[in-house]
């Protein structure tokens, strides 16, 4: 049987691998795609004291660092039962709102808005970040420098450190902000709404104003009709920070909302020997493999999915944005994975709102940021939505706090079944009888890819350009026959 | 890959969180100084991997490479052993590489101690109790993964290292002050620090650079810091009785978290001249413990829940003990 080898997946070097195998037809008979990675925090992290577990964690992701902080600091809390006081959850919700409006301004202008602001075809040298500038213009190179450090801003002020945050402890954070601070966090929010309006305008303008990117969006190549899953708040609507997990099935039927605590209902992780990587899937459903469907246990957990499982926004003009969304992709739910980009800048505007909201709020000055526990630890889940997915973390301690199980699930591994099935979907719809479609083919692959924005080695995402691919195609004696190559010079 | 006479530079990333990147992506516009000073030629998380275009470059062709993370798998050591070959100058880039950092934790524990917590969790469906394989033949064909090391190693257990950055991550004005010194050495305005030289870092400790005040005030026990009721924001944490790891540790960060109410946790690995990391923090404790009783001094030491993550958290890999016994037994 052939096998056609995608490695390296470069920038993700070292942290993914494709094997394509074809039949005798040369179609696609089946694809794996490994990451060959394990640190294994799970076991290192049992001994230590539970309060630390937001400074340990930060280190499984430098790109996500303040996703682990906040998962494990709520964790913690809930090891302890502590309700820390409104203040301190604001505070954190402000940094995590920070956090995401960067996070995934970074990606939209990056990695996935070259291929639609350049378009697909685009000659590979003007697919990247220097092509958006010479399209739209010098300034908008300026202002995605400008959205970075702002968010970058807003976490330093308020966990201590632009990478790896250090300020949340069961209970609170060790320290707030002051009215200086404030201010300046209001007026950095207030430009991102500007800025997060701006993009939207932009999707708009050159995305949806070209029948040919509209029908690429629409189009099967991209589309798995699975589950959905988010965070939401009491009244359903998308929350990054705290809430329930909202499920809800292909037919946009919600199946359930669930705890955190009660995570262990919900999800099952289906292990592989070939892959460090395990593959979560709804329990209550069932694996039934790699497949779409109501019966098919695999879900999706993307800002696509969060839209999808929420009943709204909870911020005015991202709300307008969201009826804007499903009104033109023909209502709820969306299954083409290329809106996720779209989805993504709607999330941009949220967090934008929600960090003048947070910053305007009274008690965010409050020197009460924390509440020392005082029940014996036990036990605790938390769940926060990291951009590319749903966080969760369960602790098990002594009644010193002292650790004595870890269980991660981690945001870009809910995705690992949805991804290959993207992967696969792609290969199939590009190979067939052996004909082997050169150049488009890489591109299309690694669009499918991106709109997860993986992170499997933790830093997939962050650098300007493409992700480089090479297809070796050997025959059955394991000989290359062909090499093709996308920015591998 | 084009020649442009610059000198090459190369950065890599091994068992590593990706913190390292960003912190060098953060230094802003030095990234364009190193862009104008030096051709790259490997970066995977920037640009074009190209191992075989690596291999194929004449020994000693890089002139300098940064290499964050640790060495936890077989593919991590074969690149290792790879750039340092054709590298001039090769440091040891961030906490995972130059002393192991928190993944160096794992040291503690035996490979299916490990396994065991991730594949057999609360979550796993493995009935047929899987552990990875480094091959697997599949219906369709053979697939590989690298192999998964009993221990993880830093990178100067592996290969020859020249200098070490050290700071989880390092701080990006601290990255961009080593460009500068590069760039300088490249014009002929400096030379280079002595083989071995830590370099982005001071010469002291974090406390040298905490702006709390320190009274030689003793203490007769140590708290955890989320049960404290009220901490004093100007007093020296460790005199509070938190254990805070300022002194052992190496400054360079501008003592970050105890600006920000919270204790050092020892990112920028030992002090100049410490031998072992542990040993100095132990013998910092017991100078502000208030007894002379060996019983009572030892009865506060026991308050630290946790003396192998607290002595050891970043550089267990790097230290003279370098693993527990469940690690060495395999």
């Amino acid at each position: 049987m052939q096998k056609i080898s995608i490695d390296p997946i470069t920038r993700l070097e070292g942290h993914g691998k494709i094997d394509i195998f074809l039949d005798a037809d040369g179609n696609v008979a089946n694809t794996y795609f490994q990451i060959p990675e394990l640190r294994g925090f799970e076991r290192f992290c049992v001994g230590r004291p539970v309060e630390e577990m937001p400074l340990l964690t930060n280190r499984i992701c430098g790109v996500c660092p303040e996703a682990h902080h906040m998962a494990a600091a709520k964790a913690a809390d809930a090891v302890y039962k502590v309700d820390p006081p409104p203040t301190a959850k604001k505070l954190r919700e402000l940094l995590y709102s920070g956090f995401y409006f960067t996070d995934h301004t970074t990606h939209f202008y990056a990695l996935a808005g070259p291929d639609f602001v350049m378009g697909p075809d685009a000659p590979i040298a003007q697919r990247n970040i220097l092509g958006i500038i010479h399209k739209v213009g010098l300034e908008i190179g300026g202002k995605v420098i400008q959205a970075r450090k702002y968010g970058h801003r807003i976490v330093e002020i308020i966990g201590g450190r632009k990478i790896h945050p250090c300020t949340s402890i069961p209970g609170g954070l060790t320290k707030g902000i002051t009215e200086e601070e404030r201010h300046e966090i209001e007026e950095m929010g207030r430009w991102g709404i500007e800025f997060a309006q701006f993009s939207l305008q932009l999707f708009n303008d050159i995305v949806l104003g070209n029948k040919e990117y509209v029908d690429l969006i629409l189009g099967d190549i991209y589309t798995h009709r699975t589950y959905s899953m988010g965070l939401v708040d009491d009244q359903n609507r998308v929350n990054f920070y705290d809430g329930k997990v909202s499920v809800v099935d292909p037919e946009g039927k919600r199946l359930g909302k669930y705890a955190p605590s009660e995570y262990t209902d919900w999800i099952a992780e289906r292990v592989e020997p070939w892959t460090y990587l395990k593959f979560p899937y709804l329990k209550k459903v069932g694996w039934k493999g790699f497949v779409d469907g109501v019966d098919s246990g695999v879900y999706f957990a993307t800002p696509l999915s969060r839209l999808n499982a929420a009943d709204s926004m909870a911020t005015p003009l991202a709300q307008e944005q969201y009826e804007k969304f499903y009104e033109t992709l023909g209502g709820k739910p969306v299954h083409q994975r290329l809106a996720t980009h779209w989805a993504r800048l709607i999330e941009v505007l949220y967090a934008a709102e929600r960090i003048v909201e947070l910053a305007t709020d009274p008690e965010i000055t409050s020197p009460d940021f924390r509440r020392v526990p005082t029940e014996i630890p036990t036990e605790g889940v938390a769940i926060v939505e990291a951009p590319r997915g749903t966080l969760t973390h369960h602790y098990k301690t002594d009644q010193r706090g002292i650790l004595t199980e870890v269980n991660l699930i981690v945001g870009t591994t809910n995705n690992y079944a949805p991804i290959s099935m993207s992967i696969k979907k792609a290969a199939q719809s590009l190979i067939k009888n052996g004909a082997v479609i050169t150049e488009p083919m890489l591109n299309m692959v690694e669009m499918a890819f991106r709109a997860y924005d993986p992170c499997f080695g933790c830093a997939a995402h962050s650098l300007p350009g493409q992700m480089p691919l090479k297809v070796t195609i050997r025959d059955v004696n394991g000989e290359p026959v062909e090499v093709l190559k996308q920015h591998c010079e | 890959m084009s020649t442009n006479g610059k000198p090459k530079f190369a950065m890599y990333w091994a068992a590593s969180c990706g913190g390292c990147e960003i912190a060098v992506l953060n230094t802003g516009e030095k990234i364009l100084d190193v862009d104008a000073n030096f051709e790259v030629v490997f970066w995977p998380v920037a640009m074009d991997a190209k191992y075989k275009d690596v291999e194929a470059m004449p020994d000693g062709s890089i002139l300098l490479t940064l290499f964050n993370g640790g060495i936890r798998n077989q593919e991590n050591e074969e690149i290792a052993h790879l750039l340092r070959r054709k590298s001039q100058i090769l440091v040891a880039f961030g906490s995972c590489a130059c002393e192991g950092c928190i993944p160096g934790l794992a040291n503690l524990s035996s490979t299916e101690q490990i396994f065991k917590a991730v594949y057999d969790s609360v979550t796993s469906e493995n009935a047929q109790n899987y552990r990875p394989q480094f091959h697997t033949t599949m219906p369709e064909g053979d697939i590989h993964i690298p192999k998964f090391y009993p221990v993880l190693r830093t990178l100067d257990q592996v290969v020859d290292v020249d200098y070490y950055l050290p700071g989880c991550p390092p701080e990006s004005h601290q990255i961009a002050a080593v460009i500068d010194l590069v760039i300088q050495v490249l014009n002929g305005q400096a030379s280079l620090p002595l083989k071995g030289a830590v370099i982005g870092a001071g010469q002291s400790t974090v406390c040298d650079d905490c702006p709390r005040q320190r009274n030689v005030k003793t203490i007769k026990a140590f708290r955890r810091i989320h049960e404290v009721e009220e901490l004093d924001p100007e007093l020296c944490l460790l005199e509070q009785g938190i254990p805070c790891n300022g002194p052992a540790t190496r400054n360079g960060c501008g003592a970050l978290c105890p600006k920000a109410g919270a204790q050092c946790i020892g990112c920028y690995g030992p002090a100049n001249g410490v031998v072992d990391y542990g040993a100095r923090l132990i013998s910092a404790f017991a100078s502000v413990i208030d007894s002379n009783d060996p019983e009572e001094i030892e009865q506060i030491l026991d308050q630290i829940p946790d003396p192998a993550g607290q002595f050891y958290r970043f550089n267990l890999a790097g230290s003279l003990l370098r693993a527990g016994k469940p690690a060495w037994k395999q």
